[in-house]
C-alpha cells in the first residue's frame, strides 16, 4: 500500500518538476537572493558587507523616496481605475455594436500590440507643443493645448492617455467576460422592465466582478512597477533621448512628475551601485504589492458575500 | 513546531549559500618585473559605435603593428552597465574603456579596476606628460585607476547671424553681459510668447547641468573631506543669482513652453542648429554635428563668461577613461595597450584627428599634425586653462550632482522661497545620497 502510494507521489512529482524547478530557479532564488541583498552593502563589484536592516532604516531619510512614492501612488489611484473603467466601457459599446463588431474589436486591439517604448515615442511626439499635430488640431479649433509631457500638471495625465490608448489588452478580457453573461438574464429583467443602467449595473456588473477583480490586482502590480513609459517620456521630452542623462536631467522629467519607485530603483542600483539599497527597494515593493494584492482579493469576498 | 519550517530553513539557507557562493572575491594583482617580455591576447570593450568605433580599429592595428606578440580583441557598443556586470560575474575584459568619469570612485574604490600605481612606476611613465585636469578625475582615493583617453571641453557656441541681427559685435565675456545679449537677441511673438531665445537657462536643457556651469563662478562641489560643499560655496549663490533673474526675466512658463517645442539635442533638431536659440553650452564634439547636420550655419565658438573676467577662458572638463579588470586575464598586456593608447603622444594625437575630441597629453595638444581649426584650437585653450575645472570623482557616481541638479529644478521653478536654507537642505541630502557609495 505505502510503495504504491510513494510511487503515485513520485509521478505526481515528476509531473509537476518542470513547474516546480521554474519556480525555484526563477522566482524562490531570486527572491531569496534579493532579501539576503538587501540585507548588504553591495555594489556588484565588491564583497557584499552584512549590514543588517540599515538599508530598510535608510528609507525613512531618502530624500527622493517621498517623491518617486507619491507618483506611483497617483498611478495607482488613478491609472488603474481608468484603465478598467474604459476597458468596459468599450466591451459594452462593443457588444451592442451591430454592424462591424469584428472590424472594431480589431482596431481598438490594436495599439496593444505596439512595443510600449515605440507607443511611447510616438505619444510624446504626437503631443509635443509647437510642433505635435495634437496641439496644432486644438489651435484650430480655437484651444490652446497643454505642454503635456512638458508639464509637470499634465506629465502623469498624459501616461494615463497613453494607457487608455493601449487599453486593447484588458478590453479583450472584459469583451469575453460580458459575452459570456447569459442572455436569458437580460430577457427576464427587460420583461421586468429594467432599463440599459439597471441591467449594467445588476447583471453585468456582478456577473463580471471576477474579471474586474482579476483586473484590479494585475493592474495594481503592473502599475506598481511603471518604468518603461515613465522613463521614455520624460528622455524624450526633456529632449536628451539619446543620452540617458540622470534623474535630474531626463528620468522623471518635467520636475520630478513622471518619477516613479522603480525609476528610483534602477536608479540607486545601476546609476548610484548601490544593489544592497536597491534590494531593500525592491522587497519592500515586492511587500507592498503582496499586502495590496490580498487586500483586494478579501474585499472582494466580502463584497460578493463569500467568506473572507 | 510546524513540519514545513525546518524544510522552509534548509531552501533558506541552501540559496544565501548559493548566493554568497555566486559574489566575487577580492584577488591580489602581482606585476612583472622590469623589461619582462609581454605577448598573449588582451580584450577591449569600448562604447564607441561606427565611425568611432572604426577609429579605434585604426589605431589598434598601430599598436599591433608594434606589438607583434600581443593580439587585441576589440568588443564596441559596451556601456558601462555591461563592464560592471561583466567584473561583478568574473568575467571582466581585460581592458575597458568608459564614456564616463562618474565611474572612477566606485571602480577605484571597489578595486574593479586595479592600481595602475605599480605599472606607472615601474615603467617609469611621467604624468605630468597628461593634462593636471585629467589627472585629477582619474584617480580617486590615492588610487589611480584609471588613465585618460581623450577628453571634451565645455564652451560657448553663438549664433553669428543673430548677433549681428541684434547689433552684437561678439560673444560675452561675463555673466552680465551675457544677460544683456541675450535679452537683446531674444524675439517674442505677437501674444508675448518666446519666438528666438538668446540664452535658454534652465539647468535640465540639453548641456547646461550645473556641473557644466559652475566653472563660470568657480563653484566647488566637495569639501576636502569629501562632504557636499553647495551650500557653504558662495560662488554657487552667486551663479543661482544670475541664473533665477534670467529665468524671470523671460518668465519661467514661456521659458518652459518654448522649451517644450524644440528638437532633440542630438538630432539635427537641434535648437541652437535650427536658430531657436542664439547662444548655448556645448563641448568641443558639437562641431561634427555642426558640420554634418548644419553646414549652413554661421557660428562662432568662445569661452563661456564668467561671473569675475578673471576667471575667463576656463570651462568643464571631462572625458573618456580606460582601466584594467581586477579579473583581467592578461593584466600585463592589458597595461601596454592603455599605455599606448593614453601615452603615446603619436597614437592620442591620431585619435583625436579621428574621433574629433580633445587629445590629453601636453606634446599631443601641440602636436602641429593635430587637425585644429580655430573652432577646435577655442576648446584647446579651454583645456588648457588653469580656471577649468571637472566634477571630483565620488564612491557613489553622479549623485550629487544629480541630488543638486534636482534641487536646481526646484529652485529655478520658483519651488524654494529661501535660497540659504534649500542649499541647507541640498546639502543635507546631497551628504545623504553620497552614503550610497560607501
Amino acid at each position: 500500500m505505502t510503495a504504491i502510494r510513494v510511487r503515485r507521489n513520485l509521478t505526481i512529482l515528476s509531473f509537476l518538476a518542470p513547474a516546480l524547478i521554474g519556480i525555484a530557479v526563477f522566482f524562490i532564488y531570486p527572491l531569496i537572493s534579493a532579501l539576503y541583498f538587501s540585507l548588504t552593502k553591495f555594489d556588484l563589484l565588491s564583497v557584499p558587507q552584512w549590514v543588517g536592516l540599515a538599508n530598510y532604516k535608510r528609507m525613512a531619510d531618502d530624500p527622493f523616496l517621498l517623491q518617486s512614492v507619491r507618483n506611483t501612488l497617483w498611478m495607482v489611484v488613478v491609472f488603474v481605475p481608468v484603465r478598467i473603467v474604459g476597458a468596459i466601457g468599450l466591451s459594452m459599446l462593443l457588444t451592442n455594436l451591430r454592424r462591424g463588431a469584428s472590424f472594431f474589436r480589431t482596431v481598438f486591439y490594436l495599439p496593444a500590440l505596439v512595443p510600449p517604448v515605440a507607443a511611447t515615442i510616438a505619444f510624446v511626439y504626437l503631443l509635443k507643443p509647437g510642433t505635435g499635430p495634437v496641439n496644432h488640431f486644438l489651435e484650430k479649433i480655437g484651444i490652446d493645448g497643454p505642454l503635456w509631457f512638458n508639464s509637470p500638471a499634465w506629465a502623469k495625465p498624459s501616461l494615463v492617455l497613453l494607457g487608455l490608448w493601449a487599453i486593447g489588452d484588458l478590453m479583450v478580457i472584459f469583451l469575453a467576460a460580458v459575452l459570456g453573461v447569459p442572455e436569458s438574464l437580460y430577457e427576464a429583467a427587460s420583461l421586468d422592465g429594467a432599463n440599459a443602467w439597471h441591467k449594467f449595473r445588476s447583471i453585468t456588473l456582478p456577473s463580471i466582478r471576477p474579471v474586474i477583480l482579476f483586473a484590479a490586482v494585475t493592474g495594481v502590480i503592473y502599475t506598481l512597477q511603471y518604468f518603461d513609459q515613465a522613463a521614455v517620456a520624460g528622455s524624450i521630452a526633456s529632449g536628451q533621448a539619446t543620452t540617458g542623462a540622470g534623474i535630474s536631467q531626463s528620468f522623471g522629467y518635467p520636475e520630478g512628475s513622471t518619477f516613479t519607485y522603480p525609476l528610483w530603483l534602477y536608479t540607486v542600483g545601476f546609476r548610484y551601485n548601490a544593489l544592497g539599497y536597491a534590494n531593500a527597494l525592491a522587497i519592500a515593493l515586492f511587500v507592498v504589492a503582496f499586502v495590496v494584492t490580498l487586500i483586494l482579493l478579501r474585499r472582494a469576498k466580502a463584497f460578493s458575500g463569500e467568506e473572507s | 513546531m510546524n513540519k514545513r519550517i525546518p524544510s522552509a530553513l534548509f531552501a533558506l539557507g541552501t540559496a544565501v549559500l548559493l548566493t554568497t557562493a555566486c559574489t566575487p572575491a577580492p584577488k591580489e594583482t602581482k606585476i612583472a618585473d622590469p623589461g619582462a617580455s609581454v605577448s598573449g591576447t588582451v580584450e577591449l570593450w569600448h562604447f564607441f559605435t561606427e565611425r568611432e568605433a572604426a577609429a579605434i580599429d585604426q589605431v589598434i592595428k598601430d599598436f599591433e603593428a608594434g606589438h607583434p606578440n600581443i593580439k587585441v580583441t576589440v568588443k564596441s557598443g559596451q556601456d558601462d552597465s555591461k563592464v560592471t556586470q561583466a567584473i561583478g560575474a568574473g568575467n571582466g575584459p581585460d581592458v575597458g574603456l568608459s564614456y564616463s568619469t562618474d565611474i572612477v570612485g566606485k571602480f577605484c574604490s571597489s578595486g574593479a579596476w586595479v592600481d595602475l600605481n605599480p605599472y606607472i612606476k615601474r615603467d617609469k611613465v611621467d604624468l605630468n606628460r597628461l593634462n593636471a585636469t585629467t589627472r585629477s578625475y582619474t584617480e580617486f582615493g590615492g588610487k589611480r585607476c584609471a588613465m585618460p583617453f581623450l577628453a571634451d571641453a565645455y564652451g560657448m557656441y553663438y549664433n553669428k547671424d543673430l548677433f549681428a541681427k541684434a547689433g552684437i559685435a561678439g560673444p560675452p565675456k561675463t555673466l552680465d553681459e551675457l544677460t544683456e545679449d541675450a535679452k537683446k537677441l531674444t524675439v517674442k511673438n505677437p501674444d508675448g510668447s518666446l519666438k528666438t531665445v538668446g540664452f535658454l537657462p534652465l539647468y535640465d536643457f540639453y548641456e547646461n547641468a550645473a556641473a557644466h556651469l559652475a566653472p563660470a563662478t568657480g563653484a566647488k562641489w566637495l569639501t576636502d573631506d569629501g562632504k557636499s560643499a553647495v551650500g557653504a560655496d558662495p560662488n554657487w549663490k552667486t551663479l543661482l543669482a544670475w541664473q533665477k533673474n534670467l529665468v524671470d526675466w523671460y518668465g519661467y512658463d514661456k521659458l518652459t513652453k518654448f522649451r517644450a517645442s524644440l528638437g532633440d539635442e542630438f538630432s539635427a533638431d537641434n535648437a541652437f542648429q535650427k536658430g531657436q536659440v542664439a547662444i548655448n553650452v556645448d563641448a568641443e564634439y558639437r562641431l561634427a554635428f555642426l558640420k554634418d547636420q548644419s553646414p549652413n550655419l554661421k557660428y562662432g565658438v568662445a569661452p563661456f563668461p564668467t561671473a569675475d573676467p578673471a576667471r575667463y577662458g576656463g570651462g568643464y572638463i571631462t572625458g573618456n577613461i580606460m582601466g584594467i579588470s581586477k579579473n583581467a586575464k592578461n593584466p600585463e598586456a592589458a597595461w601596454e595597450l592603455i599605455k599606448y593608447l593614453t601615452t603615446n603622444d603619436a597614437a592620442v594625437t591620431k585619435l583625436a584627428n579621428l574621433i574629433k575630441n580633445v587629445p590629453t597629453t601636453q606634446k599631443a595638444i601641440a602636436d602641429p599634425t593635430l587637425n585644429a581649426d580655430a573652432d577646435f584650437k577655442t576648446f584647446i585653450d579651454i583645456f588648457t586653462n588653469p580656471n577649468s575645472m571637472t566634477t571630483p570623482p565620488s564612491a557613489s557616481g553622479p549623485a550629487y550632482q544629480e541630488t543638486f541638479g534636482k534641487f536646481l529644478n526646484d529652485y529655478q521653478a520658483g519651488k524654494v522661497k529661501d535660497v540659504d536654507s534649500g542649499l541647507a537642505d541640498a546639502d543635507k541630502q546631497i551628504n545623504s545620497v553620497m552614503t550610497l557609495g560607501g
